[in-house]
């Protein structure tokens, strides 16, 4: 029984290899659990914001994207919107926002997870949190394409205002705004842990890959 | 376990970091020049030391200080430029000084108001009022937008000043001699209007322009008939100069489609005799925004293009004084769309769709139309027009009206920035073009027959919002450049916060040097200003004092009940009573006023004062009443004494040394007592 479940989870670590290098094994899970710790803390914690000045805005106007929500100046821009005929920013992003604090929550199970995995599947468990940022940055700019290129053509200032891709990481210019993003503290902390699970991931083969190949050898 | 304890420590850093790291906005900076910019002698010119102390301790940059220099107008000196701009929905006229930018009067015009008495006490200036009134409704308000001063041979002559009410349709005459409200007419016909006030070279005619398009007399149709039913109007107001006042039996109407005709001007020099209107609803769409249909603002906006109507008033006014030519509706004669087409008269050009403003060069040869929803200026020329009218080159739209090829009647087009609504136009052949969008004024060059002569020059940031923009005679054959004011909407953080309703900011770009900049902000706390005109201060010959004691300023004659010193009287003929009084510092005559409830009382004062200032004011406790009554002028009021008690009336303006005395009481004796 035993050894069919490593020959999933991969080799368990004798009890006396475990004493004599405690460090060697606990450093990739306790990277691991800090990884995970992360990502649930920026759930509630805001991820993105864009800034919009015109003229008549001097401080601005802005809408801050949180993983499950959007907050700000939300009615005033998609009043302002509704002139170049974009869609409501209610309209973006709903399944995904829909999805992702259980999305959150079970990536970073699954980090946990891979701390107890012994082989190379570790690193797959791992993935989805290790790309969360670049998965966040394209969903964003994907939705933002979606919404500038999708103007109606009967609004208002179409012909003044032709279709654009607001950039999701610097400055744009769009009629009389520019619109200026932000990564936010939610963001960057997924960005540590992904940091954390690249070098855990790291620590992870160095202590494991030496009873992966004594596991495949006994088999041999 | 050294490792162990990095690595704590680096998730210790991480959280640390997150703690630190904030998603809050640092607070925005001010948009004004920082406030620790030292001005250094050499640069203010070798100002004094003390200038130079009090410039650094209030913050002030060079250029604030020249800004400084070219508004301030020390104490018993004038400004240049008098500035007549619209209160919006005040009703009002608001009279500034430039460049000073002090208010110099609030002009009543639709709404009453009590310091100039106007509006109170049934008859004079209520029955002014009451010439505006919709049917049986009396109309108290107006929503002023267009002022135009009267013009001769091209040029502002300052002796009157038209404005309109865009709200029921009507047009105020304001005589400059006294800067007061004579006359108020109401179009039979329109129930809203825009294009107006604008007048001719010549002011033979105050022109007005629909906007909302509804049935002729705006009686019942249902929307559903729309394109059968609704109706626009150019409405040609005959302005008799003798007697100051719009001749209604001499005025007449052009039918227009139901387009929604916007911003119009009239011809001048080479081009009088004709006039231009922007639309912005040859869509003809209805709304419904509640049944699911587009909302308007979507379905005017369909089509790249709207019309401008040209229409040539003289001959208009021709056709209108020949026998079936044109159709009485309600009292009004109207020249019908199939004979303006037929006569000549109307015709149309496509335009960008949804423009604003439509503005004549002074040379009168182009016209400049502001894109509004397009970001360039199209500038038409009036001799293509007139080549492709003579040429019959045209197609015509669903109401048989010519309609002139584009390319045959545009010269030019400028590229300026987002939300051109209004052009004026200076000295030296330069046009400024207000950018709502953009918040701005752009400076662009007229080419004259060249198309590529006309080019952008420069572009400066107002505060915020621009809506009209005026320049100094801008309206006029010959246009002084210098200064332009620029009529923003919103203020948002430039003057003390007066939350939520804030004050217009009329901001004042300096355009007589090379470059353009803002020189001055004055806060509007009196009305919304729409368009504004400015005229040279000398050409205005305002009377001191009314030109004899005992004069009626609605009628500008002498009065009937004018009153002098020792005419004093009290007539009662059964229960109507009339009052002769006078006042002079520091009396009212009489002083005893004695009634009975229920008596019909009219009352005259004559302020016999003909020194200039010398005005006294009257109210009268328990009525609505207020009174201005300037040196010379006989004033009326009428009242029913419906309560007996007793009351003080008494003069309102602070006229002298013993002001308070100048009182007296009205005892109204009760039906027992009499």
């Amino acid at each position: 029984m035993s050894s069919e479940i490593e020959k999933v989870l991969g080799p368990r670590v004798p009890p006396d290899e475990f004493k004599a290098h405690r460090a060697r094994y606990m450093i990739p899970t306790l990277l691991f659990v800090a990884a995970a710790i992360l990502l649930v803390i920026s759930i509630p914690r805001p991820w993105w914001r864009l800034k919009l000045v015109a003229p008549q805005y001097p401080a601005g106007l802005s809408v801050t994207a949180y993983i499950n929500q959007m907050t700000g100046d939300i009615a005033e821009i998609d009043g302002l919107n509704h002139y170049i005929g974009m869609r409501p920013l209610g309209e973006a992003a709903e399944f995904e926002r829909t999805i992702s604090v259980f999305g959150i929550i079970a990536v970073s199970m699954l980090i946990l997870a891979a701390a107890f995995v012994h082989n190379r599947w570790a690193a797959l468990l791992a993935l989805p949190a290790l790309f969360l940022p670049l998965i966040f940055v394209l969903d964003l700019q994907f939705w933002l394409a979606n919404f500038g290129m999708n103007l109606d053509p009967t609004a208002a200032l179409s012909s003044s205002v032709d279709p654009f891709i607001p950039p999701v990481l610097w400055t744009g210019n769009i009629a009389q705004f520019s619109t200026v993003p932000r990564l936010l503290s939610g963001f960057w902390l997924a960005m540590w842990s992904s940091g954390l699970i690249a070098v855990g991931l790291f620590f992870h083969r160095r202590a494991y890959k030496p009873l992966v190949d004594k596991q495949s050898h006994a088999r041999e | 376990m050294k490792r162990l304890i990095s690595i704590l420590l680096l998730a210790a850093l991480a959280l640390g970091l997150l703690a630190a790291c904030s998603d809050e906005e640092p607070t925005p900076e001010p948009t004004q020049a920082p406030a620790n910019v030292q001005v250094q002698a050499g640069e203010a010119g070798g100002l004094p030391a003390d200038l130079l102390a009090v410039a650094n301790e209030r913050g002030l940059t060079p250029q604030d200080i020249r800004a400084a220099l070219k508004t301030y107008v020390p104490s018993g000196k004038m400004d240049e430029y008098y500035l007549f701009s619209s209160g919006g929905q005040s009703g009002n006229v608001v009279v500034i000084g430039v460049p000073s930018m002090r208010i110099l009067k609030n002009i009543a015009v639709f709404t009453p108001e009590a310091w100039q008495g106007y509006g109170y006490g049934d008859i004079g200036t209520e029955e002014v009022l009451d010439g505006g009134n919709v049917d049986d409704t009396k109309i108290r308000m107006g929503d002023t937008h267009h002022p135009a001063l009267s013009e001769t041979n091209g040029d502002y002559d300052g002796q009157f000043l038209f404005i309109n009410d865009k709200a029921s349709a009507r047009v105020a005459v304001i005589d400059l001699r006294d800067f007061e409200t004579k006359q108020i007419v109401k179009d039979p016909n329109l129930i809203s209007n825009h294009g107006s006030s604008f007048v001719p070279p010549n002011t033979e005619y105050v022109i007005q322009t629909s906007q909302y398009a509804t049935p002729l007399g705006w009686e019942y149709a249902p929307i559903s008939e729309y394109k059968e039913k609704y109706r626009g109007l150019a409405t040609m107001y005959k302005f008799d100069r003798e007697k100051g006042r719009i001749d209604m039996d001499n005025s007449f109407s052009i039918e227009l489609p139901p387009y929604w005709q916007d911003l119009c001007d009239a011809g001048k020099l080479g081009s009088d005799g004709w006039a231009f209107c922007n639309s912005f609803n040859s869509e003809m769409a209805t709304g419904g925004i509640e049944q699911g249909n587009p909302p308007f603002e979507a379905g005017v906006s369909q089509r790249d293009t709207d019309y401008m109507h040209i229409f040539n008033w003289k001959k208009a006014a021709e056709i209108a004084e020949q026998p079936g030519k044109t159709e009485v509706i309600n009292g009004m004669r109207v020249i019908r769309i199939p004979t303006a087409v037929e006569e000549g008269i109307l015709f149309l050009a496509p335009e960008p769709k949804s423009p604003h403003g439509v503005d004549v060069t002074p040379d009168g040869k182009y016209l400049t139309v502001a894109g509004k929803l397009d970001p360039h200026v199209t500038i038409y020329s009036f001799d293509k027009i007139q080549k492709a009218i003579a040429d019959k080159k045209w197609t015509t739209d669903e109401f048989g009206i010519p309609v002139l090829n584009f390319d045959d009647v545009m010269l030019a087009q400028v590229e300026l920035g987002l939300g051109p609504l209004h052009t004026q136009y200076d000295d030296k052949g330069n046009g400024y073009t207000s950018l709502f969008l953009d918040s701005a004024v752009a400076k662009w060059t007229l080419g004259g027959e060249d198309p590529a002569g006309y080019k952008l020059v420069e572009k400066l940031p107002v505060q915020y919002n621009i809506g009209h923009i005026s320049s100094a005679e801008g309206g006029t054959v010959s246009p002084d450049g210098k200064y332009l004011v620029a009529l923003n909407k919103w203020p948002v953080d430039r003057f003390l916060p007066t939350c939520p309703l804030k004050p217009q900011n009329e901001q004042l770009p300096d355009i007589g040097s090379d470059q353009m900049n803002i020189i001055y902000d004055m806060p509007m706390g009196i009305g919304e200003p729409h368009y504004a005109q400015m005229i040279k201060a000398d050409k205005i010959k305002a009377w001191e004092t009314y030109p004899e004691v005992g004069w009626d300023p609605i009628t500008q004659s002498p009065s009937e009940f004018k009153t002098m010193p020792g005419q004093e009287r009290i007539e009662r003929d059964g229960n109507n009573v009339e009052i002769f009084m006078t006042s002079i510092r520091s009396h009212l005559t009489p002083e005893h006023v004695t009634l009975n409830k229920g008596d019909n009382v009219t009352w005259h004062i004559t302020n016999i004062e003909t020194a200039p200032d010398a005005t006294h004011g009257f109210d009268l406790g328990g009525q609505n009443l207020s009174l201005s009554i300037e040196p010379g002028e006989t004033a009326t009021f009428k009242f029913v004494a419906n309560n007996d008690g007793t009351y003080a009336y008494y003069c309102t303006e602070f006229c002298s040394a013993l002001h308070l005395e100048m009182m007296g009481y009205m005892m109204v004796a009760p039906a027992a007592a009499q």
